[in-house]
């Protein structure tokens, strides 16, 4: 059989099979559209402007990775003028996120970019290896997702950024519209094919690769021969998202647009406004300063249940009412620290104290 | 191609896993294993008559053969997430001497001696 020749230089022998096209290409004609691919996607979206502060939320794996990657690429041959940092969240899961952190180490001397590592101990008092041990595993994904969340914002603020990217790839978007839908909710599903949302205090939290494909993240990450780290959570994985992954995938190889073809009908859905009437509006969580859509934020609530042995009380309705019914929290409830974001306003990291 | 040349009973091919794949594979990235150069047309799903397959006769051993035989001869632990409906589960990414297998005929790939196939899972952590 001939070598089948790039379809876009007609010169060199083809090496991969697009998905969102089909179209067979090269080594380097695929670098280079998937590099350009990115960089449309960030300046049709106007996502930075000279001088910014960007973090990338890096873990290790290969979607931060190979963003660390494309971001310093592009930030270098556009000249972005970004300033560009490296921001771990360090779960505390022994066996897992340490050997990830080395990763991250690595990738922090291959690019040359400072790097921040913020851990749960720190913010919450509670590993996940502390937490899993009280709670089990059932359930600790959605103390790993909160906690997760409003680490990186408190770990942006302390670094001082304007903005955090991460490498949430088209497929996990599609992932999360099927999740939204499946699950009924709404104001998720409106938020969620966002390229860019605001996060806590000016912050804004991007989403460069929201058209990339996984099978190109990792096929870049494979040619570039980029060190990522790839071992599975030990805790349990989170089981809805997983049956999300493998009914997507499944379509995908009977249809690769689908993918494209689910974002799309997810930007695209229109809320009712009586619908939209019954979201919460966006408030201050009275405890931590965090922005929320209750009296307390979710992390505060989740922690004060790990405090006082009712770790469900953020989970089920019935648990919160529950532990409404013992009482007040005491006095001595641990508060979130929180970063203050302008360096004007504070010239340390010191937590801003409780309001 | 080794289609019509019956001098030798079996190729060595190497192989690749990545992506979180190896874990499987106890916990090794590369081997090398040997593979018939020719095997059964009847069926894929056992790999047990092929000891019977007279040289020149049967198929020439492909990618769908190695996949199997992977599951069966190396694969320590969970074959759910790596064989599904007798091809490699979807997310699996598979290239053949580095190129993306779905130029190359994907498990319809006939092996030659020396060909380097890699394994990647798409399906673990961001």
């Amino acid at each position: 059989m001939p070598p089948r020749l790039c379809s876009l230089c007609n010169d060199a022998r083809a090496i991969l099979k697009r998905p969102k096209t089909g179209q067979q290409i090269c080594k380097e004609c695929f670098f280079w559209v998937f590099e350009t691919e990115v960089h449309s996607t960030i300046t049709e979206a106007q996502l930075f402007k000279p001088g910014d502060r960007v973090a990338i939320g890096a873990s290790g794996g290969k979607d931060s990775t190979v963003l660390a990657h494309v971001m310093k690429t592009l930030n270098d041959r556009y000249q972005y003028g970004l300033e560009l940092f490296l921001l771990s969240i360090d779960e505390g899961i022994t066996g897992y996120r340490d050997d990830s952190l080395e990763t991250v180490k690595r990738n922090q001397q291959q690019y040359g970019m400072p790097l921040k590592i913020l851990s749960y101990d720190e913010l919450y008092g509670w590993t996940m290896d502390a937490i899993v041990s009280q709670i089990g595993k059932k359930n600790n994904c959605t103390f790993c997702g909160v906690f997760r969340r409003q680490a990186l914002d408190r770990g942006a603020a302390s670094l001082h950024v304007d903005h955090i990217v991460t490498g949430h790839n088209a497929d996990d978007i599609a992932e999360t519209v099927l999740m939204n839908i499946m699950r009924g909710d709404i104001a998720r599903l409106g938020r969620c094919t966002l390229i860019c949302t605001q996060g806590e205090d000016t912050i804004r939290r991007s989403k460069p690769f929201k058209y990339a494909y996984e099978k190109e993240i990792v096929m870049y990450a494979y040619f570039k021969k980029l060190d990522y780290f790839s071992t599975e959570c030990i805790y349990s994985p989170d089981a809805y998202r997983g049956h999300a992954r493998a009914f997507l995938k499944d379509l995908e190889a009977a249809r690769p647009s689908v993918i494209i073809d689910i974002i799309h009908s997810g930007e695209t859905f229109e809320v009712k406004e009586e619908v939209k009437a019954t979201q919460k509006a966006q408030q201050t969580c009275k405890r931590c300063g965090y922005m929320s859509s209750n009296e307390l934020c979710k992390a505060c609530t989740l922690l004060e249940g790990l405090e006082r042995g009712m770790a469900t009380a953020a989970i089920t309705e019935r648990a919160r009412k529950k532990l409404d019914a013992e009482g007040p929290a005491l006095e001595s409830i641990r508060t979130i620290p929180f970063f203050q974001q302008s360096p004007e306003a504070h010239s340390t990291d010191a937590p801003k104290p409780p309001t | 191609m080794a289609t019509s040349s019956t001098t030798s009973k079996q190729i060595s091919i190497k192989v690749e896993f990545g992506g979180g794949l190896e874990l499987l594979f106890d916990n090794q990235r590369s081997h090398r294993v040997p593979v018939p150069s020719y095997v059964s047309t009847t069926g894929k799903k056992s790999l047990k008559d092929d000891a019977d397959v007279a040289e020149g006769k049967g198929r020439p051993v492909d990618v769908a053969y190695l996949i199997l035989w992977l599951r069966d001869n190396l694969l320590k632990e969970r074959a759910e997430l790596f064989v599904e409906n007798e091809t490699v589960r979807p997310g699996i990414l598979v290239l053949v001497n580095d190129t993306d297998w779905e130029l190359e005929g994907e498990g319809e790939y006939q092996l030659k001696g020396g060909d380097e196939i890699v394994f990647i899972s798409t399906l673990h952590g961001g």
